[in-house]
């Protein structure tokens, strides 16, 4: 096992003006289950792909544990890459299906049936090692795959979006198992997904990346809570974060014909921008006698939960009017689905963002 | 209601049960053709006389597949032919289906399975690897990173003495401007486990040839590859006094069937030392320039072959100044199209017009040796037909070739090879696993909060306590 370090590593394909991948800076500790996230064209499968040795790294190093693997091949690079293809063979036992690959590391026969056993009683197939895999259900076939790779005792995993393939049910299943696996393996995991949801519920840190840049790397919790700029902001979260733009008056911002009061710390801090974005995630939102004015469009009860979706009223600002608003309220939504109230946001919850810079200005 | 996308629609599609999910299929639309091991549900449909494979899997996959073998067909690169994905499926009670890629049978195709198996000689065991080397090579060229290089995904032809290998899988393909050292690496590593899997299964399933050792074979493609790598991209430095080495190369490329398209050619500054590298080169030296002249389309050592026929032909009817275009036209009308008249109609699917040819040729050469004379063309296609074409089996729907090698076992089914043979008693065990998933609730596909929340900490508390035993 090891940490894996990205240092100032950088890709630019050919006849590219821009780099995919832009100095990244990464410290993946021993262990670490990291995912990275962002949307299509982020960067995120390419810095992985640097990490295996597929893409070449035009400037900055990679290292593994103590190695520089920047111009090493990949398979000398101690990695496995799970997933990418998984044919089960029908005439071998599961158990040759799982350890038949350590043959070319030439792993002597005991050695090879110790570890498939071991992998086999991590994935709960002990049961299946002698028969053959023509009965495995769509579960258990991924689960053979996934002992393939753990069988030859990488130092880190690499996986590319490996739930993507697969239909939603087993998808939400797999991601359970993969996520409960890397824990009791603890192997160093790189873990690329365009789905939020899935790399907070995965990673124990989870890097945003957006035009090559990493954008920040935290927590689920403090991605969540804390989130660094405008685009994590916004890209963090479900349903997402509501963003409102408005401009910067005495003790606040003006949202429509309402102030939502800022604390003096954070105005000071915004001398350079006249308008701000104030980032009100759906759970901090109430109804209340005063507040952000809504017209409310759809009411949805999910559980304990009421969703309002409702659209800004701008009395001053027109550019306002029509912006989708989302709360999530704890009460239930007395009174009419549609029709205007006010939303109070709680001040403890507010996230504020420069607009001149997009960077978070709120602690 | 399904929706078609296609480039060349067949109407004849258009009425087929797609709202039943593809494994469902009544067998008499289908054919049991021999075929490889597939993730997916595939089966081989039979519209009228055509046969078209079938795969049934999930919409970005299709799409991707569809785009990447029509990227691979306008390149003139060997691989199944697109057809059609059937998109929108709804089953008969509402549930969506996953879509249909449809591609085009290859006709005369060899499904690996009958080829390793017990009987087959050293010889083809290596032209078998060969073919696939130069496949792999020829995708590499065009920047294909292929992804899953295995016997499954791919089908062999014959080609005159030796064999030409078709991509019929292209689902985890990527196609770059170039590749990089480490993308090629990283195909022939997974090309090495993949192939030691399918040996070593056909192995277990005692379906290899028993003196065939599967890390051998599998460290065979591997040098194989490199070499060819090397022949077609390497660098070579000589002195200014070699000249003929740049010739001397191109030859060596010709010869392996491939057009040098740019040679960049450096020479230091007082001229002493000389680096050439081919930059660009085209596979298909011999088939396109037989193309160009008669019209035929062949594989690369059939062309080679007729085109070899063809300068002899020349020179034996004196036409050693006439235009070879001309002389093409001669030898097509003369030699090779009466060749095919004798073919009996009946006869003619067991094998390509072009290889039939290359064996009477091997037909004749043997006879005359035999008999010490020289044997007429038309004279040893009779003897040919006679004595070989009608023992051997029909290879344009290859239906027999993988006729039980093993008699006493049955395949669990016999449209899906992936599944394995029959065995007895076979109670599956408990999964305490699956059990478990099938009692969780549906995922939400809202974030779960609380969940996160609970896990950070769970996390901390891990640490404290972990940090409390650690300080004394």
């Amino acid at each position: 096992m090891a940490n894996v370090s990205f240092s100032d590593a950088t890709r630019i394909y050919p006849n590219s003006d821009h780099p995919a991948v832009d100095r990244l800076n990464l410290e993946i500790g021993d262990g670490e289950f990291m995912v990275l996230v962002g949307p299509s064209g982020c960067g995120k499968s390419t810095s992985l792909r640097m990490l295996a040795g597929l893409e070449e790294v035009n400037s900055g190093r990679i290292l593994i544990g103590d190695r520089d693997v920047t111009d090493l091949p990949p398979k000398d690079r101690d990695i496995a890459m799970v997933f990418q293809n998984y044919a089960l063979y029908p005439h071998m036992t599961v158990a040759d299906n799982m350890g038949f690959a350590l043959k070319m590391q030439n792993v002597p026969k005991a050695e090879r049936q110790e570890r498939v056993l071991e992998a086999a009683k991590l994935l709960g197939l002990e049961d299946f090692l002698s028969r053959k895999p023509k009965a495995l259900s769509g579960g258990q076939r991924q689960r053979v795959a996934m002992g393939r790779a753990i069988v030859r005792q990488p130092q880190v995993f690499l996986m590319d979006e490996p739930l993507s393939n697969l239909d939603a049910k087993l998808r939400v299943a797999t991601r359970t198992q993969i996520a409960a696996l890397q824990q009791r393996l603890g192997v160093t995991t790189v873990y690329v997904t365009h789905d939020q949801v899935e790399a907070m519920t995965m990673g124990d840190r989870v890097a945003v990346m957006k035009d090559g840049l990493l954008q920040q790397v935290a927590s689920p919790l403090e991605l969540y809570d804390r989130p660094g700029n405008l685009f994590v902001a916004g890209f963090i979260g479900s349903p997402a974060m509501n963003l409102i733009e408005g401009p910067i008056v005495s003790g606040g911002v003006q949202i429509g014909d309402y102030i939502l009061p800022l604390s003096r710390e954070v105005l000071a801090k915004a001398s350079n921008d006249t308008s701000l974005t104030v980032g009100i995630r759906p759970e901090a939102l109430e109804v209340a006698e005063q507040g952000i004015a809504v017209n409310v469009n759809i009411v949805e009860e999910l559980g304990a939960d009421t969703y309002l979706y409702s659209t800004l009223v701008g009395s001053t600002d027109q550019s306002v009017d029509g912006q989708q608003i989302v709360a999530r309220t704890s009460a239930r939504h007395k009174g009419r689905s549609s029709g205007t109230v006010r939303l109070a946001a709680d001040p403890t919850q507010l996230h504020v963002f420069s607009n001149a810079t997009q960077e978070r200005l709120s602690d | 209601m399904p929706r078609f996308i296609s480039a060349k629609p067949d109407s004849r599609l258009l009425p087929l049960p797609w709202e039943t999910p593809l494994a469902e299929w009544p067998v008499n639309l289908l054919v049991a053709l021999p075929r490889g091991l597939s993730r997916h549900v595939v089966r081989f449909i039979k519209v009228g006389d055509d046969v078209y494979a079938a795969k049934e899997v999930i919409d970005h996959l299709a799409q991707h597949e569809y785009r990447l073998l029509h990227a691979l067909m306008r390149q003139g690169t060997p691989a199944v032919e697109p057809v059609g994905i059937i998109t929108e499926r709804g089953a008969v009670d509402g549930v969506p289906l996953d879509p249909i890629l449809i591609t085009r049978h290859l006709e005369f195709s060899l499904p690996y399975r009958s080829l390793f198996s017990p009987g087959v000689r050293q010889e083809t065991v290596s032209r078998l690897l060969d073919a696939m080397v130069v496949l792999v090579a020829r995708l590499h060229l065009i920047g294909f990173k292929w992804g899953d290089v295995s016997l499954s995904n791919i089908l062999f032809r014959r080609d005159a003495d030796t064999f030409a290998a078709y991509l019929v899988d292209a689902e985890t393909g990527e196609l770059h401007a170039r590749l990089t050292r480490g993308q090629r690496e990283h195909d022939i590593d997974i090309a090495r486990t993949n192939l030691l899997g399918d040996f070593l299964d056909l192995q277990a399933g005692g379906l290899l040839q028993e003196k065939l050792d599967p890390l051998r074979l599998v460290d065979m493609v591997t040098s194989r590859y490199r070499e060819l790598w090397n022949e077609l991209t390497g660098v070579e430095e000589f002195s200014g006094g070699e000249l003929d080495r740049i010739e001397n190369r191109v030859r060596r490329l010709n010869a392996l069937g491939f057009d040098v398209a740019e040679l960049d050619i450096q020479t230091d500054a007082d001229q002493e030392t000389i680096r050439i590298q081919p930059m660009v080169v085209d596979a298909g030296h011999h088939s396109r320039r037989l193309m160009r002249l008669t019209g035929l389309d062949t594989e690369e050592n059939q062309a080679r072959r007729l085109l070899n026929d063809l300068d002899t032909y020349r020179w034996r009817t004196g036409q050693a100044h006439v235009d070879e275009a001309v002389v093409a036209h001669d030898w097509l009308t003369h030699s090779f199209q009466p060749v095919m008249n004798a073919i009996p109609a009946e006869l003619r699917a067991k094998r390509e017009p072009a290889q039939i040819f290359h064996e009477v040729l091997d037909y004749r050469w043997y006879q005359a040796q035999r008999e010490c004379r020289e044997v007429p063309l038309l004279e040893a296609t009779h003897g040919y037909v006679r004595d070989v074409l009608s023992d051997l089996p029909d290879e344009e729907l290859n239906l027999d070739v993988l006729a039980p090698v093993v008699e006493d076992r049955q395949l669990v089914n016999p449209y899906d090879p992936s599944m394995g043979y029959v065995e007895a008693g076979e109670e599956p065990p408990v999964d305490a696993w699956e059990n478990q998933a099938d009692d969780q609730p549906e995922a939400s596909p809202f974030l779960d909060l609380a969940a996160l929340r609970a896990r950070a900490a769970a996390k901390a508390r891990a640490k404290a306590e972990s940090e409390a035993r650690d300080t004394p």
